[in-house]
């Protein structure tokens, strides 16, 4: 017996060995930036390979409470940093913190590539959000229900499709809400009278739906974004404690740099720059 | 009735707990065929030694195995001593008909039916938040370094979820020492501790490790009760403190299937790192079965 | 005194106290503190089954002391009907809005929902596959049916959600002509595949604690192999068979990832397994990453965790007290 345990023991002290990194950046946040930064985090890492750093999600509530509570340096958040989470970082380190826009990205609607349906207004979006239009024929598709899927509630895209084409109002109850922006791109791929929503990023295998606006139709473009006439677009951010020094600059001035706004291109998104 | 028509039902019935029984082994193995087909041909060297890459579109799933691997080994490290004492209690040291081992063994039942998601509350609000800001309060840490999901708290939790598979098995084995060695033992004058030491635990031993080898598996498999104590999305980095996060194979599997970017492209990969999953879980299964079936046939034999 | 009477002062007390050296006293002292230590680790299952409670419950307080969260989540808004606005349902599970709205009763809906597919389901398989095991099944087919079993017990259930989010989805839906390719059916089927091992083995163990005697008698009196099954084994097994249905039970309620994979997980009330079910612990599972420490949508997730405990915790003293009854009545009626 003790030998078995004594082997488990050595194993786990050879497993875990105690050491700590030097130069180490940690990046915590919203699951719909984890790939971006993942993706920063990998080419950075090529250039600079003494840097480590070290990319996880959670969401953005996640990102910014581990700002608060000091667990990480950089937080992701697709959504703009709330009062109360603003106090607390105030009330510990005295400072409102640093907000710095790394990306762009448009929150589209998905429908099936077989729906001959390509533009929706804002409120004929809202209006099948809350449960008032059930049939595609009530916007000119085939006669066919409406099969709503949505986000979980913990998500931020959840929070900005609440707030910007909901008027704040409940979704409805037969939404089906899903883990993941991929799990919703994947439903609505399979399923042909189906809609749903996310970051523009994840959009494979289904059609994105123009927004209608007087009379014309905005495609969820890069151009269209970047100059705010696409009306669902939302920035991206890191939120540090303080002015960024050291590595973390340098990582952040990397994300920012041409090279690392192509990478959130690549990814899906748009830049800022 | 008629003995044409008894026959009849009887043949029916038999027939029908028969088809039951085989559409169980028909479940089994349309999950293995498929999860074997589709997921066989990526598991390869770099599948299994690489981290992920391009967003999990590409790459293997190292850092999962390993943190897995680590995960699993605190947990039983903490869990055997526990749960081999408590099965010792139950057996060798409480007295007949003792009303605390009662409520220890009551326990014990109802703690392997709490559900695996109540686990990880628990894990939260037990370990991180209380444990975990009692000792940065006592440490002196000025930022949170204990309070915050980790793999010793995720293991600690699983420690707890298993410790019932522990007792359980412990105590079938030391069952199957014969009381004759015990009193033996102790008619040469050794004293109950080292008759438990010197005789009955390696008597025990193969049954002991049984009750390893099942709660690894169900620990490693379990993913609910680590949701909220440590598991981590993405990591570039091996878990390197007590207090790091870590990737998890099957955690991987739930981030892979409902969050990749791209589930066509994750596909191959999300199916290999399914099979490797089941492949840990069912041989660390098969080895238990094999040391049971072998202690049993030598606890038949000798009596 | 006479000679009996001294006998039996020796019995009861030995007239003088044994003469110990230090060191065999130091050994029995040994011997008590390694006996306390072993008796004290024993209780680590009674103390983690209490922390649980504890600590769960303890996040859920709030809920109850605090104003702001017995505003936004009090018992009523919790279990009676909302009147929201005009047209609108008026149990809702919407955490996350302006006005919170917590109803409970669209969970418990998705949990008993999903939970009765799955009994149905693998009711009758786990049952009629222990009878064969124990009753008919030639000797070998048995060798192999219980490793079977063991090795679908000891498939991951995050393994199970993705066979049936990856796999049975498309076949179900086609199947069974349902609009949603993610519904209460399909959860309900996952989780059978969950609980049949459980079920199986539960009763495989009832029903081979029958004694032999009973069989035999049977037999002996004219009964074929499936009559003695059906009408005397069966019966005999019965509390043994409940109990393994009830821990079933209890295991679907519980289970997380398979429903939050495979349900679809709309707050919706409706009966139709074609629809969504939203059930409380895959609610617990997707809301608590990014939920606000301390905040009353915290509490409510732990408060969902105390019921979950409550219920499970229920339903395993049922099962545990009619397991026993049929080993008592099994081993009082045979000896």
């Amino acid at each position: 017996m003790k030998a078995i345990f004594g082997s488990l023991v050595i194993g786990l002290l050879l497993a875990l060995p105690l050491s700590a990194h030097a130069g180490n950046v940690t990046v915590k946040g919203s699951d719909t930036m984890v790939i971006l930064g993942q993706r920063w985090a990998e080419e950075f890492m090529k250039k600079t390979p003494a840097t480590k750093v070290q990319v996880t999600g959670g969401g953005s509530g996640v990102g910014l409470a581990a700002l608060q509570n000091g667990t990480t340096e950089i937080a992701m958040s697709s959504r703009e940093i709330k009062d109360a989470e603003k106090q607390k970082l105030r009330a510990r380190y005295n400072t409102i913190g640093v907000e710095i826009p790394v990306a762009k990205d448009g929150v589209t609607f998905y429908v099936n590539e077989a729906n001959p349906v390509t533009a929706l207004t804002v409120e004929q979006l809202k209006g099948v959000y809350v449960g008032d239009i059930t049939n595609w024929k009530q916007l000119g598709g085939p006669d066919a229900p409406i099969i709503i899927y949505s986000r979980e509630n913990s998500s931020g895209t959840y929070v900005f499709v609440k707030d910007h084409v909901l008027d704040g109002d409940d979704y409805a109850a037969s939404a089906q809400t899903l883990p993941g922006t991929a799990a919703v791109v994947n439903a609505v791929a399979k399923e042909k009278n189906s809609i749903g929503y996310g970051g523009s990023a994840y959009a494979k295998g289904i059609k994105e739906l123009k927004i209608k606006k007087g009379n014309e139709d905005i495609a969820p473009t890069a151009e269209n974004i970047k100059t705010g006439k696409y009306p669902l677009s939302r920035d991206l951010y890191f939120y540090l404690r303080n002015k960024p020094s050291g590595d973390a600059k340098t990582f952040i001035d990397f994300a920012l740099s041409p090279e690392g706004q192509a990478v959130v291109t690549k990814v899906g998104y748009f830049p800022v720059k | 009735m008629t003995p044409n028509t008894r026959r009849a039902v009887g043949l029916a019935l038999t027939s029908l707990t028969g088809l039951a029984a085989f559409i169980i082994i028909a479940m089994l193995g349309i999950i293995l065929f498929n999860v074997v087909e589709n997921g066989a041909g990526g598991v390869t060297w770099t599948f299994l030694s690489k981290p992920p890459e391009d967003g999990m579109m590409g790459g293997g799933i190292f850092p999962a195995i390993f943190g897995t691997a680590a995960l699993t080994l605190l947990m039983t490290v903490a869990v055997m001593p526990v749960g081999v004492l408590t099965a010792v209690y139950l057996h060798e040291y409480a007295p007949p008909n003792s009303l605390s081992a009662r409520f220890v063994r009551v326990a014990v039942v109802n703690l392997a039916g709490v559900p695996s998601i109540v686990f990880g509350l628990f894990g939260l609000g037990f370990f991180i938040l209380f444990v975990g800001q009692g000792m940065d309060r006592a440490l002196g840490h000025e930022e949170m370094y204990w309070a915050q999901p980790g793999i010793l708290w995720a293991s600690l939790t699983l420690a707890v979820l298993t410790l019932p598979v522990v007792i359980v098995s412990t105590e079938e084995a030391l069952r199957a020492v014969p009381m004759d060695h015990r009193t033996a033992s102790l008619a040469l004058g050794a004293t109950q501790s080292q008759t438990l030491g010197r005789v009955v635990l390696p008597g025990a031993l193969p049954g002991i490790l049984t009750g390893a080898v099942l709660a690894i598996s169900r620990g490693a498999g379990e993913v609910a009760p680590i949701l909220f104590t440590g598991a981590a999305y993405f990591l570039p980095d091996l878990p390197t403190h007590l207090n790091s996060q870590f990737m998890h194979l099957g955690y991987h599997t739930y981030v892979m299937a409902t969050q990749s970017p791209d589930v066509e492209a994750t596909r191959p990969l999300l199916y290999s790192t399914v099979l490797v999953l089941l492949l840990l879980t069912f041989a660390l299964n098969l080895v238990a079965v094999i040391i049971r079936t072998r202690t049993r046939r030598k606890a038949a034999g000798s009596h | 005194m006479d000679r009996q009477a001294i006998m039996e002062q020796g019995l009861t007390q030995p007239l003088v106290a044994p003469l110990l050296s230090p060191a065999a006293r130091r050994r029995q002292l040994r011997e008590k503190v390694i006996a306390g230590f072993i008796t004290l680790m024993a209780f680590t299952g009674i103390a983690a089954l209490i922390l649980i409670i504890i600590f769960v419950a303890k996040e859920a307080l709030a809920l109850f002391t605090e104003p702001e969260a017995r505003h936004e989540a009090s018992l009523s808004k919790m279990f009676l009907a909302q009147d929201v606005a005009p047209g609108r349902p008026p149990f809702r599970w919407q955490p996350v809005s302006k006005v919170p709205k917590v109803s409970m009763i669209p969970l418990f809906v998705g949990t008993l929902k999903t939970t009765a597919v799955s009994m149905l389901v693998a009711v009758p398989l786990g049952v009629f596959g222990a009878l064969f095991a124990a009753e008919f099944a030639p000797r070998r087919l048995r060798e192999l049916l219980k490793p079977v079993i063991e090795l679908l017990a000891g498939i991951p259930s995050v393994v199970l959600g993705f066979f049936a989010l990856m796999v049975m989805s498309t076949v179900v839906k086609e199947a069974l002509g349902f609009d949603r390719p993610l519904n209460a059916m399909l959860a309900g089927l996952g989780l059978a595949l969950a609980i049949v091992p459980v079920i199986f083995t539960v009763s495989e163990d009832a029903l081979t604690s029958v004694p032999r005697s009973y069989r035999e008698a049977s037999l002996a009196l004219g009964a074929t192999p499936w009559e003695t099954a059906w009408k005397v084994v069966l019966p005999a097994a019965a509390p043994g068979i409940l109990a393994a249905c009830v821990l079933g039970f209890g295991r679907a309620i519980g289970e997380t990832m398979i429903v939050l994979m495979a349900s679809g997980n709309a707050d919706v009330i409706s009966w139709s397994l074609g629809d969504s079910a939203r059930s409380l612990s895959a609610t617990i599972a997707a809301e608590m990453g990014e939920v606000v420490v301390g905040s009353p949508h915290y509490s409510l997730l732990f408060f969902i965790g105390v019921q979950l405990f409550i219920f499970t915790f229920v339903l395993n003293l049922i099962a545990s007290t009619w397991t026993r009854r049929v080993v008592r009545k099994l081993t009082g009626g045979a000896s």
